[in-house]
């Protein structure tokens, strides 16, 4: 704690420095609150460690050493990260091919829907703006036969039959076609709600200076509110990543049973113990590999993705 | 926003142009000749020096559309119509679903005269769905009790003015970032009987009567459940709560502090009860990922964890996708919608009164 002045002004006397002196006046409480946030720590990071050190043993090794100890001598081996790489390279490719055009659209169709809903205020929004924000909380079951209905009637793969025979073009990428469309669709509503929160922000000044230059509403977005929602889409853009990453529900019914060509990673992690029973060191490796995009995401913006899972 | 409206009233004085198709928003470009529907022509704009705008003035031909309402259209509605589809289309197809007798391979048949609520009969007579009900209500109550409290206590712990509050803060929230299909994986793991941490510690530390089957054992499937649910988060109701903490004026800290308050009864007198409005949001959220902890039980449990830890969701999805009974897990899928609404609906309404929606 970086030490206060020796003599607290009164407007020095904020609480945190309060705290800071107090914490000098209890050297015992303070040792006990770091001992506490320590051990949080390791209730939060056990799983992960355990996992970690589970994914380096041979399957004789886990089965007889500590979990969470780390892998020695001959215990050691790098055999199940190989395995995991290679039965969820496709899930990663998949993920990727689906998560990037998946959030990228969200969060522009997010930001346009909310500048049209905020910025631009007209009298009877709100009812528009309730649905727009109810959408966040429907749980996905009430939706999922209609989605398994309208993706058997809506052929994609047959209507885009054109494409499929174009260099680099796969069929299965219909399947994830039809999933970046509904993870745009169920996208919206949240992302909508992080850019209205963000654009009720903006001054009036700015906007209506704008309008008296004579600027179109489609200008003043282009030119004014886009530029300044950059933050925002960080916000939007690592929150949305991270949903549609993580989400298996939608890919185990919209894509054809078990998965197909077009599994994304969470439904071959799923897979992955299929068959192979109790290979805990390969089923860890696995799920780290799955979750390193978001992991990696997550500690290099930790601060954007906290934003948004606060509003 | 008033004072725009107002501004933009004055400014567009001849109202009812024709609503542009397009909901293109990168028009707008100087010089560009923007594709107007040639209404409004003796639209009396005030016209400013220089800048975007006067070489759009130029440009001319932009149709001027008159108010607020028909300019704001092509940026709402092409979104509102894609979410309107899947989610409200969507919710209102599986209603009707749910009133046909609609199962196995054939194709539904949504013909008027048949429809009734014999799945909604069904499922009060079966006692599968009351078990669910119930598995779910337990989950939704325990496991956003528990979180809360466990977040409010973190959050306190962190705004203690400590060092390294970011780095605490993001390994509380690391786990939140995470799948549940890997965080399933992760604690399958934990709680395995023979060779799972949990266990394997327990025992070191001489506990052997602690050593449960977590996950096999009906009496702690669910509790073992909601207990890896918290701790995937806490760190979620963490922030809330932080951000909450931090919005409190440090005078109300120091009043309680000059009343001779002790700290706990500070946090419990004073703290708490300004809390409200984050303990709303964060039990609002915490429920409805309670209600989305499918993917968790699926990766876990397969899609029959058994009655001791079946939700809602999960029967819906064995019946629908397992046994091919679509209109029965559609009348569960209603169900829970209605639970789901049931908690936001208020929510959203204290919301709205409040003006912050």
């Amino acid at each position: 704690m970086s030490s206060p002045p020796a003599g607290p002004t009164p407007e020095s006397n904020t609480r945190r420095e309060r705290l800071a002196r107090a914490a000098r006046n209890a050297d015992r409480t303070r040792i006990a609150l770091y001992a506490v946030l320590g051990a949080l720590v390791g209730f939060y990071l056990a799983p992960l460690e355990a996992g970690l050190m589970t994914a380096f043993k041979t399957t004789d090794a886990f089965n007889r050493s500590v979990p969470f100890l780390p892998p020695i001598a001959e215990g050691f081996t790098l055999e199940p990260w190989r395995v995991a790489f290679r039965e969820l390279w496709n899930g990663l490719i998949n993920s990727l091919l689906l998560a990037v055009p998946a959030t990228v659209l969200s969060a522009g169709l997010g930001s346009i829907a909310a500048y049209g809903l905020t910025t631009i205020d007209w009298k009877y929004q709100m009812p528009i703006v309730a649905l727009f924000v109810a959408g966040i909380f429907i749980p996905y079951q009430a939706v999922l036969v209609p989605l398994s209905r309208l993706f058997a009637i809506v052929d994609t793969q047959s209507l885009l039959s054109v494409l499929w025979g174009l260099p680099l073009m796969e069929e299965h990428y219909a399947s994830i076609l039809n999933l970046i469309v509904t993870h745009v669709a169920y996208g919206i509503p949240i992302t909508f709600l992080l850019f209205r929160a963000y654009y009720q922000s903006f001054s009036n000044e700015m906007i209506e200076a704008a309008k008296l230059d004579g600027a179109s509403v489609f200008s003043i977005y282009r030119n004014i509110v886009l530029p300044l929602s950059k933050p925002m889409f960080a916000v939007t853009l690592i929150y949305q990543f991270t949903q549609i990453w993580n989400d298996l529900l939608f890919a185990l019914v919209i894509l054809p049973s078990g998965g197909g060509a077009a599994a994304p990673v969470t439904v071959a992690l799923n897979a992955l113990s299929g068959g192979i029973v109790q290979s805990f060191n390969t089923q860890m490796a696995g799920a780290f590999v799955a979750a390193l995009p978001t992991l990696i995401v997550y500690v290099l913006f930790g601060e954007q993705f906290a934003k948004g899972v606060a509003s | 926003m008033q004072r725009l409206t107002d501004v933009l009233r004055r400014l567009r004085p001849g109202a009812g142009g024709s609503v542009r198709g397009s909901g293109a928003g990168g028009e707008g470009e100087p010089g560009q000749t923007a594709s107007g529907d040639g209404s409004d022509a003796g639209d009396e704009r005030l016209r400013a020096d220089g800048g975007v705008a006067a070489a759009e003035e130029t440009g001319g031909r932009r149709s001027l559309l008159s108010s607020d309402f028909v300019q704001s259209i092509p940026f709402w509605l092409p979104p509102f119509l894609l979410m309107g589809f899947f989610v409200y289309g969507a919710i209102g197809w599986n209603f009707v679903i749910s009133l046909t007798d609609f199962s196995g391979l054939v194709l539904p048949e949504y013909d008027v005269s048949n429809f009734d609520l014999d799945m909604y009969r069904q499922a009060l007579n079966d006692p599968t769905f009351w078990t669910a009900a119930q598995n779910t209500l337990v989950l939704l109550v325990v496991f956003t009790a528990l979180c809360l409290v466990f977040g409010l206590l973190l959050a306190i712990l962190v705004d203690q003015g400590i060092r390294f509050e970011n780095t605490f803060r993001t390994i509380y929230l690391l786990p939140m970032s995470l799948s549940f299909v890997v965080t399933a994986k992760f604690w399958a793991w934990m709680y395995n009987p023979e060779i799972g941490m949990i266990n394997v510690t327990l025992s070191q530390l001489g506990l052997d009567v602690l050593t449960l089957q977590w996950i096999s054992n009906p009496d702690t499937k669910l509790a073992a459940v909601i207990f890896a649910l918290i701790w995937q988060f806490s760190g979620y109701a963490m922030v809330v709560y932080l951000a909450g903490l931090r919005a409190i004026p440090d005078d109300h800290y120091e009043a309680a502090r000059v009343d001779g308050a002790s700290t706990l009864k500070m946090y419990w007198r004073v703290i708490l009860p300004q809390l409200r409005a984050s303990t709303m949001s964060a039990a609002v959220v915490l429920m409805v990922f309670a209600l989305k902890a499918f993917d968790f039980l699926y990766v876990m449990f397969g899609n029959n964890p058994g009655p001791a830890a079946d939700i809602l969701a999960t029967m819906m999805f064995r019946e629908a996708f397992g046994s091919n009974q679509w209109a029965y897990g559609s009348a569960i899928a209603i169900v829970l919608f209605a639970m789901a609404l049931a908690v936001v609906a208020p929510y959203l309404y204290a919301e709205y009164r409040r003006g912050e929606l």
